[in-house]
């Protein structure tokens, strides 16, 4: 087992390595420049000034030197300082990851406590009105776009009802709160940020278990434990769901890029200072360094959960063995 | 005496619009083995299902010691379960795979008995013991036994109820040649040692007519001749059921 991490950790490096060289290449392919900020809308500066902070930021040499150096620097896990404000990008991360994990953790244990046993129950009444209606009202979450769903609910029940903040994550006051109304502020905050994003993605989590537990429900390990005399709640509390629960470990494991997606377009919508804000601000401002900050960063996290999926998948299920 | 009679059972399967068991009467005394033969697809698992009200049937009653099984609420019939037990044909599916084998026979006694765990230990190796399995096996998944093995488990869960009626549901025919033999033998052996009674349904003639005491020849959910065994070899009277036993000379031969 530690053998087998260990290989797929070192198989993660020339992964990495790509995903850094193409991220590369694409983000210098963008049109517009990093210099253009600080350039392009001030007429006093000279085509030398524009040269001397081009130069200054190396961004006068070739592409694949460019990459180089960056990766030079990248070998000792340095992600270099950004080109808006000169402040190391390790540091502006730092202070933004926490809420962007919060969210994400918040939104993915509702969506499990939701998600699971709707596909649950959905799967015991197969095909009936409730299984079919469940099946609409996820569906509306999917395709529903978050950005529309946001504004409307920011209208209604931030603007018009009054009852919920509509952005950020602390009101003005926060600093001379109890540490009690400091907890309950920021909650409220992030009530609908939160409800956004599981609203989402339970589709996906409900889905699955409805068909796993479907399948699972047809087996005849099934018909063997309702001929033993079991209840049919344990029947499908205890034979199914741990043969159905056994999937959605991974799926979990292999949500992690969406949810990094998705905290980009949510975290704008509610000006949330997470890692998503700061990357869509970086992209506006050109500003490669954190873009390729984060951009690794978000590789790494979602290398990681995928192997962390295919090890509690060997952790919870006895049949499976990695070598 | 009776134990269990069948009357008029009627499944008909509301997607394929085929009457899967068409009107069938089975009687079966106590101590008795009773063979059901016909080709695959004719109803006879389909029968054994609806026996234990593992599928629901449009027509028909089971009488069990005079009591109706498809007419009493679900719950009075798990206690029934004890007593009617049943094997199925397919021991790589029909165990739970992520269930050690000890827990799957011990979870019956939880089920039906109030034991303390001590007891429930002790029986569960006295039931694994009965199928020819030891301590050894208690630890072990399904996945790591071979066909053979996990049938003898698939018995001894059916035995640990102490079960009067079981139902063996094709019980050798996923299992080798040399593997079906001995399952027959452990069968037969405790049928005799239990004084059971068999509902024993295959589509082999071969291990039909050297168990069973009454046979039924089944075709698309009705039964075509009902007779003693020796007679059903001697002097078939249907069509149909000379036609299988020519089949299965052919497959001797």
């Amino acid at each position: 087992m530690v053998k087998y991490i260990f290989r797929r950790l070192i198989s993660l490096i020339p992964l990495l390595f790509g995903i850094t060289i193409i991220t590369f290449m694409v983000i210098h392919l963008v049109p517009g420049k990093p210099t253009d900020m600080e350039t392009q809308f001030n007429p006093k500066v000279s085509l030398e000034a524009r040269d001397r902070i081009a130069r200054l930021y190396g961004l006068d040499k070739p592409l694949h030197v460019q990459y180089a150096d960056w990766l030079k620097r990248m070998a000792s896990f340095d992600f270099g300082v950004s080109f808006v404000d000169s402040r190391p990008v390790i540091e502006k991360i730092r202070e933004r990851i926490p809420v962007t994990l919060g969210i994400n953790l918040a939104s993915i244990i509702l969506i499990l406590l939701i998600g699971v046993p709707i596909g649950i129950s959905s799967a015991v009444r197969e095909n009936s009105f409730y299984d079919r209606s469940m099946t609409v009202f996820v569906f509306i979450g999917f395709a529903m776009p978050t950005i529309w769903l946001s504004l409307i609910l920011m209208d209604l029940i931030g603007v018009q009802w009054g009852i919920l903040p509509v952005s950020g994550i602390k009101s003005l006051e926060f600093e001379r709160f109890s540490f009690l109304e400091k907890i309950i502020d920021v909650s409220r905050h992030l009530v609908l940020p939160v409800f956004v994003s599981a609203f989402a993605g339970l589709a996906g989590i409900s889905r699955y278990m409805r068909s796993n537990m479907v399948q699972v429900l047809r087996q005849n390990y099934i018909r063997t434990a309702r001929a033993k005399g079991l209840s049919e709640k344990e029947v499908v509390y205890k034979h199914a769901l741990k043969n159905a629960l056994l999937p959605i470990v991974t799926i979990l494991g292999l949500s992690v890029p969406g949810l990094i997606g998705g905290s980009v377009i949510f975290e704008s919508i509610f000006s949330i200072p997470g890692m998503g804000r700061l990357f869509y601000e970086s992209v506006m401002a050109r500003d490669y360094p954190v873009i390729m900050g984060v951009l690794v960063i978000g590789a790494a996290l979602t290398l990681m959960g995928n192997l962390l999926a295919d090890i509690s998948y060997a952790a919870v299920d006895p049949r499976i063995k990695l070598e | 005496m009776e134990l269990l009679k069948v009357k008029n059972l009627k499944k008909i399967f509301p997607k394929h619009k085929v009457a899967a068991v068409d009107g069938v009467d089975i009687s079966i005394s106590k101590g008795e083995i009773y063979g059901l033969v016909g080709e695959s697809g004719c109803g006879k698992s389909t029968i054994a299902r609806a026996i234990l009200r593992l599928i629901e049937v449009q027509e028909g009653s089971v009488l069990y010691k005079e009591q109706d099984l498809l007419k009493m609420p679900y719950r009075k019939m798990r206690a029934f379960r004890k007593s009617l037990q049943m094997i199925f044909q397919d021991p790589h599916t029909s165990l739970d795979p992520r269930v050690k084998i000890g827990e799957i026979i011990e979870e019956v006694f939880i089920i039906h008995d109030n034991l303390s765990q001590q007891e429930r230990r002790n029986k569960t190796l006295e039931t694994l013991e009965m199928v020819g399995l030891g301590e050894a096996y208690l630890g072990r998944l399904p996945s790591e036994l071979s066909g053979g093995e996990r049938q003898r488990v698939g018995i001894a869960r059916a035995l640990a109820t102490d079960p009067e009626f079981i139902i063996c549901d094709e019980p050798v025919s996923s299992l080798d040649i040399s593997v079906q033999a001995q399952i027959l033998n452990l069968l037969m052996d405790l049928q005799k040692r239990k004084n059971l009674t068999y509902l024993f349904i295959s589509h082999d003639l071969g291990v039909v007519g050297s168990i069973c005491d009454r046979v039924s020849v089944m075709r698309k959910g009705r039964f075509v001749e009902t007779a003693p065994c020796e007679e059903i070899f001697a002097s078939p009277k249907h069509e149909y059921t000379k036609t299988l036993l020519n089949a299965s000379r052919l497959h001797f031969r």
